[in-house]
């Protein structure tokens, strides 16, 4: 009687974990060779914008980055320059490898988490906060510079299981919707959501400009918005959980090429 | 003393104050199909179509429907029109109620459930999506949606 509680109990953990396994049910993953960018369904003018830096709102964002670029800041009165020297060379492909393992941490950082490292570490500044007019500008002037270069995640073991976690957290359902990222932006990749066609959710070009929110906003703003319309609890800024969930998805994007500061609807 | 009975007062003031809470009404299923009304009544078309095209209840995110003013509309999901000749009453309501009991891996949200259900947000937490009412008058229209 008691062997059989103590089996039970032992079970319980396992059952526990089927459980979970159920509620995750994975989208099938896109061929590579049928990936697209966003881009590819822009309208003319969209797309127009985008292309021509000097109708490229986000471009402002990156002007602003490359002053502050050669700014001195924090105690250390150092410069980004006075270390990485001419962007166009030190930062090229930077933001296509990124997020990349941090071994202090022990987990991997995006761009904005590596800018803010350097400016604690290096520059002894405090670090700026997501979404505030500095870390865009300088995430889109760094991002620049991959403009054009493959989506490159680094070939490193230890970012596997984020990745992993990544990726199951892209297929869990969530919301009073109980929709997963995967229902749309995999099965039903192209399909039209209200009327707009849904896209891939290939992270090619942040941070980007959307025409919707008048401004240049990074990766997390946006998943921060798919949750709020699958009405799910979202994350903090700079949650584990989207951190995760950006190295999944530029491994998905792997290969595909940058476009930073792309526009989007 | 008087202090600490304002200090009650107060609190059972507050937990009044309150919304409490909606229970989900019973209902019992039959085949694929729940086969008695919600609220008891039968559902108002007129008002079924209204919730039916009002944004924030999602249902043209993914359905079109014999709507031909609405701009916007999804097409990740078959088209109401006909739904009134494809399903009887019943298996419309539980396919707005609960359609993961007829297919675990549809898209189709449960309209009228609020467990199972993960990291819901703040605002939409222990609420179904529709309310009973709202469920009863969804269905009355899709009835009428025969062609």
């Amino acid at each position: 009687m008691t062997s059989g509680w103590a089996r039970l109990r032992r079970l319980a953990p396992a059952a526990a974990v089927l459980a979970a396994m159920a509620i995750v049910t994975a989208s099938a993953e896109i061929p590579l060779n049928e990936r697209r960018s966003g881009y590819a369904d822009l309208g003319r003018e969209t797309k127009a914008m985008q292309d021509d830096d000097t109708a490229n709102p986000g471009m402002l964002a990156v002007l602003d980055g490359e002053t502050l670029w050669s700014a001195k800041a924090g105690s250390a009165g150092r410069s980004c320059a006075d270390c990485h020297g001419d962007a166009r060379a030190s930062m090229k492909g930077v933001s296509a490898r990124y997020p990349a393992f941090d071994a202090a941490s022990g987990r991997p950082v995006n761009i904005e988490q590596r800018i803010n490292l350097c400016r604690e570490e290096r520059q002894q500044a405090k670090p700026l906060a997501y979404e505030s007019r500095d870390m865009l500008a300088l995430s889109a002037f760094v991002g620049l510079q991959s403009r054009g270069q493959p989506i490159a995640p680094p070939d490193d073991a230890r970012l596997e299981p984020f990745r992993d976690a990544g990726r199951e957290t892209y297929n869990r359902r969530q919301g009073q919707l109980n929709l997963a990222c995967g229902h749309c932006h995999d099965d039903n990749r192209g399909q039209r959501l209200a009327g707009i066609v849904i896209p891939q959710a290939h992270p090619t070009g942040y941070p980007l400009y959307r025409l919707e929110w008048q401004s240049v906003g990074s990766l997390q703003r946006r998943l921060r918005n798919c949750l709020i319309g699958m009405r799910a609890e979202h994350y903090a800024y700079g949650a584990p959980e989207y951190v995760e969930l950006e190295t999944y998805l530029m491994w998905r994007a792997r290969g595909m090429p940058m476009e930073t500061p792309a526009v989007r609807p | 003393m008087k202090f600490m009975l304002t200090a009650l007062l107060a609190n059972v003031l507050v937990m009044t104050a309150a919304p409490a809470q909606e229970a989900l009404q019973r209902y019992e299923v039959v085949g694929d199909a729940i086969p008695s009304s919600l609220t008891g009544v039968p559902g108002d078309a007129e008002r079924g179509r209204a919730i039916v095209l009002k944004r924030e209840n999602t249902c043209l995110l993914c359905h079109s429907g014999p709507f031909p003013d609405e701009r916007f509309q999804g097409d990740l999901s078959p088209n109401l029109a006909g739904a009134g000749a494809r399903w009887s009453e019943g298996q419309l309501r539980l396919r707005l109620v609960d359609a993961s009991r007829l297919n675990p891996a549809t898209i189709m949200p449960s309209y009228y459930r609020v467990d199972g259900l993960t990291r819901v947000g703040a605002t939409w937490r222990g609420k179904p999506i529709l309310t009973a009412e709202q469920i009863e008058d969804a269905v009355a229209y899709l009835t009428t949606l025969r062609q």
